[in-house]
């Protein structure tokens, strides 16, 4: 210890110098006790935090939402029969039920109890929404009933929920089983089951027939009266080699016109056939209806499932979604095509986009002198992402559709003239016009990877003799993928959720075929196509039934934001592998 | 202080006389960057075989002088030259010259070891793939022999499909001489070669010049004097752009004859 005291003696302390006057150095002051509070940041970072909450809660709540109710609406739902006030039965799944303020004539009409009630409640009443089906006979699928009206509601445990063809779907009662003259009066699920399932086996018969057997002939026919008018085209009129095309044409229609005939009459006979198999439907208030058994899709007694039966119905709609064609213009049955028609989209989209895109910004970053023109040409390239979509729209028909795809029809389809083949909206035209407006957001984020790329790597490449070129090829291209692959992502989703300019180059609301299929060249590019996104506008907006389409709106929703995260989760895989392989740690 | 040409004499040589010849001449080499002058009427024969060292205080100009050796200094913008370097009596300036030609005839290694993104493999043989070789039994050999040269062989023997960017800096920086040596270059140009390593990797590298000079003319630009007495036959110190003084490394350290190197050596500033 002793030692220590003369230690510190001899090194005196700084501040114990300049209280002795030593140095004649002023004391320093000290103008703050501690840092306060904005040299901190807590504030600032109170602000970053609420506003990440705030975006959080929107992407959740908006995604929630979608997938809430997407998920929710093939459950099945209890029928509930209402009795109303004026004795009329209904009966119909809980739609929803809000509040709103009864008009003067309605409450006139009702007992002078109901308008006190009402009056009571400030003028307000609750109501419910029902759909009740059966649009053949009631001419409305929907039907709002105030509470004051209902007298009673039952769950009546033998009410069938029946999804139809045509027409939407039926609520009531099955009263008669007809098999080709033998009756069943009330038949049981059963029995039902065993008529639609052999229903559904003459059905995939007649599609068999119908859809592909009859549909080939048509085809090899057109492919003929083709070859007839090419051969006009080519060797003249009257002349002696379109003669004898002609009559080979002539004889090979003569061909397939009788296999034609031969399976005509078979569907015709199935078709017969399949008539004699009805069921006898009854509504809730005696309206009686007889349709064939192989109009009925799904049926199930509502208030009688076990939780069981409920799940095995929810996973077969979830199914039929996924794998079948739409019905009843498009509010029903699956979106198959809308499916296959927007990956073939967003296929062709990356492929025209990505090396477009990439040599753009090649040529922008790494070759192009470096000045105002290039500036320019880049404030230029960033702003194109700000034109309305519908513009690029307007620009693709007229470009693609009209001039190149009418090109193109003139030079290579003249037999086809005046109907257009490529001279028209169609998947490739679709895909390059989003290429066209995706294209702004590869580049961009190219050039950054570009930019990204240390110098020393491209100094090393070229120290070893490597052209430009070879340095780009070999090290710069690879170590700037990811940062690519990134773009590529943001340009993929962003063409994904385009409607707006598809309407005018080429997706439909209903396509007769899809743009994928088993007959050659397997992939039609001047074929139009369905897309899940026009189908959301077209379920909501432009359907017959708007109420009805809503949940089918939000499901077509949640099928897309899957389809777009799934490719996601593809391109960013990829994106990882290559970071790996290139050990690159940005981005 | 803006110095003026006026301020230094001719530059001094007292080189080592015979040897193996020059292979390397720079002759009357002005460089500009824009408006700024870097390099003033520089003349320089570097001898065949030997290690050269470039130093002086920093921003005097010898990376710039090393750079333009290879004609790397072509990658930025606004830059004039005058007067001509000669690689074995062939022009290295000029619009005719075949730069590529002239870089696979020069290995470079850079100041901060930059392997690229591959394996070691690959990285060796890079100069040898951008040539189109794909010789499977050629580029093994090639690989080997390189990695020998660098000393690296046996550190790396067992694991050259791994990345090259898993190994130490000192490693990496070997790699990088193996790449540079792999070409079959005449001369090797080295920009601060260990400035970005720890002593014992930089006394791997400086033993490891001394074994490549004989095969290869070595320039180095060096900030460690210590370092330009251990591997250097020739230095030449360069203040503001002029070559000072350039002779025999022994000779000039033990008595420099222009006082400027005088005070440079002794540590008086830079």
């Amino acid at each position: 210890m002793k030692t220590n005291d003369a230690l510190m003696s001899s090194h005196m302390p700084f501040s114990a110098m300049a209280a002795s006057g030593t140095s004649g150095m002023p004391e320093p002051v000290r103008r703050h006790k501690r840092s306060d509070l904005s040299a901190m940041g807590e504030p600032q970072s109170w602000i970053m935090g609420a506003a990440l909450v705030l975006g959080l809660t929107m992407i959740v709540g908006f995604l929630g939402y979608i997938i809430t109710i997407g998920a929710l609406t093939f459950w099945p739902k209890p029928i509930e029969t209402v009795t109303l006030a004026d004795g009329k039965i209904i009966a119909g799944e809980v739609f929803r039920s809000d509040t709103y303020k009864p008009p003067a004539e309605l409450l006139a009409s009702r007992t002078a109890e109901v308008r006190a009630k009402v009056e009571q409640d400030l003028g307000y009443a609750n109501r419910t929404l029902y759909r009740v089906g059966n649009f053949d006979l009631y001419g409305e699928d929907f039907v709002w009933v105030p509470d004051f009206d209902s007298k009673s509601v039952t769950y009546d445990k033998d009410l069938f929920y029946i999804e139809r063809q045509e027409w939407g779907p039926f609520i009531g009662r099955i009263t008669q089983l007809d098999m080709a003259g033998v009756q069943t009066a009330n038949p049981s699920q059963e029995e039902l089951q065993k008529a639609s399932d052999a229903a559904r086996k003459r059905k995939a018969e007649i599609f068999r027939l119908d859809g592909v057997e009859i549909a080939g002939i048509n085809h090899e026919l057109d492919k003929l009266r083709l070859k007839e008018r090419r051969a006009v085209l080519t060797y003249g009129a009257g002349s002696k080699e379109a003669a004898d095309v002609a009559a080979e044409v002539a004889r090979e229609s003569d061909e397939l016109r009788a296999k034609y005939a031969v399976f005509e009459a078979e569907v015709t006979k199935l078709r017969q056939e399949d008539e004699r198999f009805t069921v006898t439907l009854e509504t809730v208030d005696k309206q009686t209806k007889t349709l064939p058994v192989s109009n009925l899709v799904r049926f199930y007694q509502a208030n009688n499932l076990t939780t069981a039966d409920k799940w095995s119905i929810y996973g077969s709609r979830w199914a039929e979604f996924v794998t079948a064609q739409p019905r009843e213009a498009n509010t029903e049955g699956g979106v198959v095509p809308a499916i296959v028609g927007t990956l073939t989209m967003m296929v062709l989209l990356s492929l025209a986009v990505a090396p477009f895109g990439v040599i753009t910004a090649l040529y922008l970053r790494e070759y192009a002198q470096q000045g105002y023109l290039v500036s320019f040409i880049r404030i230029c390239v960033n702003n194109l992402a700000g034109v309305p979509s519908i513009v690029y729209g307007v620009f693709g028909l007229g470009f693609f559709c009209y001039i190149l795809g009418g090109s193109i029809d003139q030079l290579f389809y003249p037999e086809r003239l005046p109907s257009p083949t490529f001279g028209t909206g169609g998947v490739l035209w679709a895909s390059l016009t989003l290429a066209l407006l995706t294209v702004p957001v590869v580049i961009v984020s190219t050039e950054e990877a570009l930019s990204a790329v240390p110098r020393s790597m491209r100094e090393g490449s070229l120290a070893c003799g490597a052209s430009k070129w070879q340095t780009i090829w070999r090290i710069v291209l690879p170590r700037a993928a990811p940062g690519i692959m990134t773009g590529l992502i943001l340009a993929m989703a962003r063409g994904a959720g385009e409607v707006a300019p598809l309407m005018i180059v080429g997706v439909v609301k209903l396509a007769p075929e899809l743009p994928i299929d088993f007959t050659a060249p397997f992939v039609h590019f001047e074929r139009s196509f369905m897309h899940l996104g026009f189908h959301i506008y077209d379920v909501g907006f432009q359907s017959r039934n708007s109420e009805a389409g809503r949940p089918m709106v939000l499901v077509t929703t949640l099928v897309l934001i899957l389809l777009v995260l799934c490719l996601n989760a593809f391109a960013i895989y990829v994106r990882n592998r290559l970071k790996k392989a290139y050990n690159v740690g940005a981005f | 202080m803006a110095a003026t040409a006026d301020d230094f004499g001719p530059t001094v040589y007292h080189v080592r006389e015979g040897g193996r010849g020059v292979n390397f001449r720079v002759q009357d080499f002005s460089l500009w960057y824009g408006a700024s002058r870097a390099l003033w009427n520089n003349n320089l024969d570097i001898q065949s075989g030997l290690c050269t060292a470039l130093i002086g205080p920093s921003g005097c100009g010898k990376s710039t002088l090393l750079r333009s050796m290879n004609r790397m200094n072509d990658l930025i913008d606004n830059l004039r030259t005058e007067g001509q370097m000669l690689l074995e009596d062939e022009p290295i300036f000029g619009a005719t010259v075949d730069v590529i030609a002239l870089r696979k005839r020069m290995g470079m290694v850079f100041q901060k070891p930059n392997p690229f993104p591959m394996s070691i493999f690959e990285n060796v043989i890079y100069p040898l793939r951008v040539d189109g070789v794909n010789n499977r039994k050629l580029l093994t050999e090639v690989c080997e022999a390189a990695l020998k040269g660098a000393a690296l062989w046996d550190e790396v023997k067992n694991r050259l499909k791994d990345s090259a960017l898993g190994l130490s800096g000192g490693q990496q920086q070997r790699l990088c001489i193996a790449r540079a040596i792999a070409g079959n270059p005449e001369v090797l140009l080295m920009d601060e070669p260990c400035s970005a390593l720890d002593p014992i990797a930089t006394a791997k590298i400086e033993e490891l010049i001394n074994e490549l000079k004989g095969r290869y003319t070595i320039v180095i630009v060096t900030h460690n004097l210590q370092q330009a007495t251990r591997v250097a036959d020739n230095t030449c110190f360069m203040y503001l752009g002029r070559l000072i003084e350039y002779g025999d490394t022994k000779a000039m350290f033990d008595k420099p004859r222009v006082q400027r190197t005088a005070d440079y050596l002794s540590g008086r500033f830079g």
